[in-house]
């Protein structure tokens, strides 16, 4: 179980800190599936990498089953089993996928990279020894960043836009396995996304806007919410700059 | 006759463990020790200058040759002129290397010249790795000098590997393309502490299609210090690429300066250069795969060095 209290963060912007996100409160509960939706910029990935200790809290706490995790670095954040695909993952030069996924499985346990690797619909012969380089179509990279997540033995795993740039093809077999995973193990899926068959494998749907979480609950409850609200809020006029 | 450091050393810088296959010449402080030969390839030692000549019958396929030097006493200069004639059609293998373990205060130094003519039709793929160590005050300093001639329809690869803990290295390597051949150079280098590395390479673009692909991939940590000149000159319809990209960190000075000149209209150059640290998400994205900082940082460099 995931509990979030009172949360807050705050990046460094260009005049000094700008606070992102504000008193969030949430509990994820072990064996669901939750998609965190909402407008661009609302602070779904500010969330997520506050979750994976990659952005400090400047205020609450974050629980992993009842661990204060709030103060861990990042490795010790993964080393409990939490895990972040990014939504724009990096490249390396002379990384190949083949020890992406071997460092992703850890020491202790066996590495089916290829099992990974055909779960996102890549053929491992041809992957395998590539270069996480900027060789790689952005979809395939994206695939590859998601690979690194199904390799990990986790307990919090959270998918940041994994819909991004996949072609219809490998998103059908990626729904499977989001649907397998949340078949097979308990883990905490979240599942950040803008798109509606991926919204469909929701147990519960949370809006984040704005900073906040704006919504929680089933789909039938939720949606109907978030579509009501689906209108521009940009007014002004274009002439009318501000500074 | 090779002591334990000897063995290791050949390890590092040959990836040799007992005996080497096929021909070899090792050479230690200064005198060749060890040499093997076989039907198709000839080592004679220089009558007019220390060194050797290798020569590789043409149509030779598939067979290697190893040069290791091994330096082990503080104090030597060794000064060496090898000749390599890849004959024509042959397809062969050369690992050569030098390892220093300089155990006192004073330099051990090794100067190789070498000299490739790969001839028609010939490939040749090259390995030369340059690695220091020992305890004492004494610098490790390595300076090779390295000429090769690619003919018509011939192909050379060639990786120049400085492993760690050389203390002074200038490179100069000068490379000449005939019609149709090919030159693909890939330099790796790490320093660290304060060390000092310069690479001068020269690659002229002769023949009709020559054509050359540079790769320059370095680290620099601590207060070390590099300095790349790369160029490629087109004096013919050719292609020529050069990629020249470091890693810099804590108090490393690094100076990348690539050139590329066409003295023909068909000549066709690129080069890119980039100069930076590890970059922050690359870091944070390991970390998330469960490395520690450090880990993350040594497998991020293992992997832009290998
Ligand atoms: N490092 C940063 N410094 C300053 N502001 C930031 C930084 N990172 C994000 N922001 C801002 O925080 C807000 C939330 O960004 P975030 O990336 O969390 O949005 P998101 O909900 O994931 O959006 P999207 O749907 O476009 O991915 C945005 O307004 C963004 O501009
Ligand atoms: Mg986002």
């Amino acid at each position: 179980m995931l509990e979030i209290k009172d949360l807050s963060v705050s990046l460094e912007g260009r005049n000094g800190p700008v606070e992102i996100l504000r008193n969030i409160n949430l509990t994820l509960e072990d064996h669901l599936l939750y998609v965190f939706t909402g407008p661009n910029g609302g602070g779904k990935s500010t969330l997520a990498k506050a979750i994976m200790g990659i952005y400090p809290a400047a205020a609450g706490k974050i629980l992993l089953n009842g661990q204060d995790i709030t103060s861990l670095s990042i490795t010790e954040r993964a080393c409990l089993g939490v895990g972040y695909a990014f939504q724009q993952p990096p490249r390396f030069k002379g990384l190949t996928v083949g020890k992406m996924l071997e460092i992703a499985c850890g020491k202790n346990r066996t590495c089916e990279d290829c099992n990974y690797l055909y779960s996102v619909g890549l053929c491992p012969q041809d992957y395998i020894g590539r270069e996480v380089d900027t060789s790689l179509s952005g979809g395939e990279v994206k695939r590859i960043e998601i690979a690194t997540l199904l390799a990990r033995d986790l307990k919090v795993a959270i998918y940041d836009e994994p819909e991004a740039g996949i072609d219809l093809w490998s998103f059908s077999r990626l729904i499977e396995t989001f649907n397998n995973l949340h078949e097979q193990y308990d883990t905490t899926i979240i599942l950040i996304s803008h798109q509606e068959r991926i919204i469909n494998l929701a147990d519960e749907i949370i809006l984040v806007a704005d900073g906040g979480i704006k919504e929680k609950g089933r789909k039938e409850e939720v949606w109907p919410l978030i579509m009501q609200d689906a209108t521009c809020t940009c007014r002004g006029d274009c002439n009318e700059r501000v500074g | 006759m090779l002591n334990n450091i000897d063995k290791h050393i050949l390890e590092m810088i040959a990836d040799i463990h007992g005996t080497p296959k096929g021909a070899y010449n090792i050479r230690k402080n200064g005198v060749g020790v060890d040499r093997s030969v076989t039907p198709n390839i000839e080592i004679r030692t220089k009558i007019d200058k220390p060194g050797i000549d290798i020569i590789v019958k043409p149509g030779t396929k598939g067979e290697s040759v190893h040069i290791p030097v091994i330096l082990t006493a503080e104090g030597l200069h060794d000064l060496v002129y090898n000749t390599f004639d890849i004959g024509a059609g042959a397809d062969v293998t050369i690992i050569a290397g030098c390892g220093i373990h300089n155990p006192g205060d004073k330099n051990a130094q090794h100067d190789g010249v070498h000299n490739f003519i790969i001839r028609k039709g010939a490939r040749m793929r090259y390995v030369e790795k340059h690695y220091g160590e020992g305890k004492g005050e004494g610098k490790r300093i390595l300076n090779p000098r390295t000429i090769v001639e690619v003919e018509e329809d011939g192909y050379a690869e060639m990786e120049l590997v400085q492993i760690s803990g050389v203390d002074n290295t200038l490179r100069e390597t000068e490379a000449f393309v005939h019609d149709n051949g090919h030159l693909y150079m890939v330099e790796r280098m790490l320093t660290d502490g304060d060390q000092f590395a310069e690479s001068r390479m020269t690659v002229e673009l002769i023949g009709l299609d020559a054509s050359t692909q540079i790769i320059s991939r370095s680290v620099a940590r601590d207060n070390s210090q590099q300095i790349f000149y790369p160029r490629v000159i087109g004096l013919n319809r050719c292609r020529g690429h050069v990629q020249c990209d470091s890693i810099i960190m804590q108090g490393a000075k690094v100076r990348s300066i690539p050139e590329i000149s066409a003295q023909h209209a068909d000549s066709q150059l690129v080069h890119e250069a980039a100069i930076g640290k590890i970059a922050g998400e690359q870091l944070i994205k390991l970390m998330t795969l469960g490395l520690s900082e450090k880990d993350a940082e040594d497998t991020i460099l293992e992997g832009f060095l290998n």
